[in-house]
């Protein structure tokens, strides 16, 4: 039925439009209730599906994304938090969804290169250069954010064709062992360069990291708004999420249908025949590595500038597969599909596993009895907020063996990744 | 530089880095095994690897529990723990096999391998699970047991423990039991047929689908059976152990020349002795500036050293890659 009214523009249109409005006002109702949040959440996958004309979904779309998400954010800071860790996981997601949905590359160690922008801006936008050059010049000014945003860039793309060089001519499995290898190779290094030099303070981290200016506070004033850090920040920090989301999706979209993403797709589905077709196969494979690290290294800036800490805890294999369970939940190749898992995923981490621990918690607390057995009883390791693995290692096995193209296969029907990369 | 102390350190290195040796060939053989016969990364070994120490730390426990630790003959206790260890992760290697590798036996290379490392991660999550339903704590500790952790002195800067003897020959027994197995028997023959050639094999009778559970199950086997030996010998364990040892023993794997049993047994001795070594001398020579941390490092730079330079391994058992 609601099918039906889906694939009519007009009823599909008022469904979306009421969808969106009752659950925004649901969530005002109940500020806390993570159910609510999640019907909010759901309407947005609405929005998706409707077949609604192009103009008046876009408009939706602005205004769902640009002023109904940081209405609720100030609602309950909690979802703002949501959303932005959505939006840094939906842009990683697209950035490995390069290297592996469309050149076939198996990466396990994407979140080195996350990790290099992140380091990038914390050793240099907090006062640890200091220890590494002398002097007092560190941190660098808040402004220097973006040009870090940039650097971040430059410096994983770079490290993404450091890791490419040696590597590419192996293949398929040995490839994902050697990238996995290179992921835990920059962990132990983030984790054990605070000596001879310290460069990145070893396990303790490096704290506290310079956020971007708010350089519109004079505005803000202005207008009468009290340019509080503390309410200002997360919103901010979302706009500029938002904006780097989109520019990956834009970046992803053009490549996708250029010759590059065309060169790419055709190594992944026969490296001999494309390089039989004149395709420069290593100068190709270190520009997917290079662009997918690239989107990494940025999102790793804003990560350190987002949570002012890091430590190299953040960068375990751990969160490789995470990501790579994303787009293999959407659909590797497919760029609403890496967002949707990107989405997926991370709201199943931060808000049901995450609720589930503390529901749990209240009825251990509350010595509920069940069937006889007193939850009191319940042994206190018991965390559902501690099975990300489990949760993603489910994803991986009933993907692969139930719908290996994902939840939103790529438009171009294809052999998933190639036997031969 | 002090040279006496490099020299005096020597023994005991060498020493550690044998039996660090033997643990990676036991699980490289798992690897080493599964690959020669799928030409598939069975990521999930370094699990079915932990399983086996963990079905050892309960049956201890539970021994200790019942008072049994100290009345039973502790090569028995020994022995009752190691075969339980290899028959459960065996057992669970091939219902693994089973379910989330035979499915996808046709798909493309990288679907069974990224099922692999789902299985791998679900794995380790269900241990914990167990064990904090269980116990209450998934950071378990062997429990001791004196005769274990009698040292013989050999002369006085060496001495050898007898968990560390104890290692050492349980794995010689396991080593030579399996390549008597693979090289003497019928069933040996068939696992190296099927290896060899899938679609020739069943044409000569051979059940592949059976070869192939068989192959899983010995794998397994010898995993869990590192699993216990690891346990003995470094006490402490939690479900996210196995990964890097198994990671490591890949390493060794290929070292040796994947698919090639030998191999994984020289792979493993030679990246033993190789991290022991880093490990002890590397803090030495560098003056402290790098410290022991760095023989993950170490590892994995030779991983990506011996594929680009050597795909083939030190025994060099040609790789093919699946047409």
């Amino acid at each position: 039925m609601i099918k039906q009214l889906l694939d009519r523009p007009a009823p599909a249109t008022v469904l979306v439009a009421a969808a969106l409005l009752v659950t925004t006002w649901g969530v005002t109702w109940s500020p806390r209730s993570i159910a609510i949040f999640m019907l909010f959440q759901a309407s947005i996958l609405l929005l998706y599906f409707a077949k609604i004309p192009g103009v008046i979904k876009a408009i939706f779309t602005a205004i769902t994304l640009g002023v109904l998400m940081p209405f609720l954010g100030t609602i309950n800071a909690y979802y703002m938090e949501i959303a932005i860790q959505v939006g840094i996981f939906v842009a990683l997601a697209l950035g490995l969804n390069i290297v592996v949905g469309l050149a076939g590359l198996l990466d396990l160690g994407y979140v080195a290169f996350f990790a290099v922008g992140a380091y990038s801006w914390a050793i240099f936008g907090s006062p640890q250069a200091n220890l590494i050059f002398g002097g007092e010049h560190f941190p660098l000014g808040q402004w220097w954010f973006f040009v870090f945003l940039f650097v971040g860039v430059a410096v994983a793309a770079g490290a993404g064709i450091l890791l490419g060089l040696p590597v590419l001519r192996l293949h398929g499995d040995y490839l994902a062992l050697v990238t996995l290898g290179f992921g835990e190779v920059i962990r132990v290094l983030a984790n054990n360069l605070d000596k001879p030099i310290n460069f990145t303070n070893g396990p303790k981290g490096i704290t506290p990291i310079n956020r971007p200016p708010i350089f519109f506070a004079p505005l803000l004033q202005s207008l009468g708004i009290d340019p509080d850090p503390n309410v200002i920040y997360p919103l901010y920090l979302y706009a500029i999420v938002l904006l780097i989301v989109g520019a990956t999706v834009l970046a992803n979209r053009r490549l996708e249908d250029s010759h590059i993403g065309r060169a790419w797709e055709a190594i992944r589905e026969d490296q001999t025949a494309a390089q039989a077709m004149g395709i420069p196969l290593v100068r190709m494979k270190l520009l997917a590595f290079a662009c997918g690290a690239s989107f990494a290294g940025t999102v790793g800036v804003l990560f350190s500038a987002k949570q002012i800490f890091i430590n190299p805890e953040s960068f375990t294999f751990m969160e490789s597969i995470g990501v790579l369970a994303m787009i293999i939940l959407g659909g590797m190749g497919s760029i609403p599909g890496a967002i949707l898992g990107a989405a997926v995923v991370t709201i199943l981490n931060l808000q049901i596993l995450k609720g589930l621990s503390l529901w749990l918690n209240e009825l251990r607390n509350a010595g509920t009895v069940i069937l006889g057995y007193s939850l009191s009883n319940l042994p206190t390791q018991l965390e559902p907020a501690k099975y990300e693995r489990m949760v993603f290692g489910l994803i991986l096995v009933l993907m692969m063996i139930f719908r290996p193209q994902g939840i939103l296969p790529a438009r171009r029907r294809h052999r998933e990744l190639g036997e031969d990369s | 530089m002090d040279f006496d102390i490099l020299i005096g350190i020597f023994p005991q290195v060498l020493l550690d880095g044998i039996i660090l040796g033997f643990m990676y060939a036991l699980i490289a053989l798992g690897y080493t095994m599964v690959y020669g016969v799928l030409e598939f990364i069975n990521f999930a070994h370094s699990e079915i690897f932990i399983i086996g120490a963990f079905v050892g730390v309960e049956i201890l426990l539970s021994f200790k529990a019942a008072g049994w630790l100290d009345v039973l003959p502790w090569a028995l206790v020994l022995f009752i723990v190691l075969i339980a260890g290899m028959v459960v992760s065996g057992t669970v290697a091939v219902v693994i096999e089973r379910t989330a590798y035979r499915p996808l036996r046709h798909a493309p290379r990288l679907i069974p391998l990224i099922s692999a490392i789902g299985v791998s991660f679900f794995l380790q999550d269900a241990i914990r699970l167990f064990e904090s339903l269980w116990r209450n704590s998934f950071n378990l500790v062997y429990p001791t047991m004196d005769v274990l952790n009698h040292r013989f002195e050999l002369t006085e800067t060496i001495d050898i423990s007898v968990k560390s003897l104890v290692v050492i020959v349980a794995a010689l027994l396991m080593l030579w039991g399996l390549h008597s197995l693979v090289n003497r028997t019928k069933v040996g023959k068939a696992i190296r047929a099927v290896a060899e050639d899938q679609g020739a094999a069943s044409l000569m009778g051979i059940n592949v689908n059976r070869i192939i559970s068989l192959t899983f199950l010995i794998g397994g086997a010898m995993g869990g059976g590192a699993g216990v030996l690891f346990g003995v010998q470094y006490s402490l364990i939690n479900p996210y152990t196995g990964f890097i040892p198994g990671l490591k023993a890949f390493t060794a794997a290929v070292l040796g020349g994947i698919g090639n049993i030998p191999g994984a047994m020289l792979g493993g001795l030679v990246l033993g002795l190789l991290e022991a070594f880093a490990a002890s001398y590397l803090s030495l020579l560098t003056g402290g500036a790098f410290g022991a941390e760095y023989k993950d490092i170490f590892a994995f730079s030779i991983l990506i050293l011996i594929l680009i330079f050597r795909p083939k391994g030190l025994l060099g058992e040609i790789v093919r890659e699946r047409a």
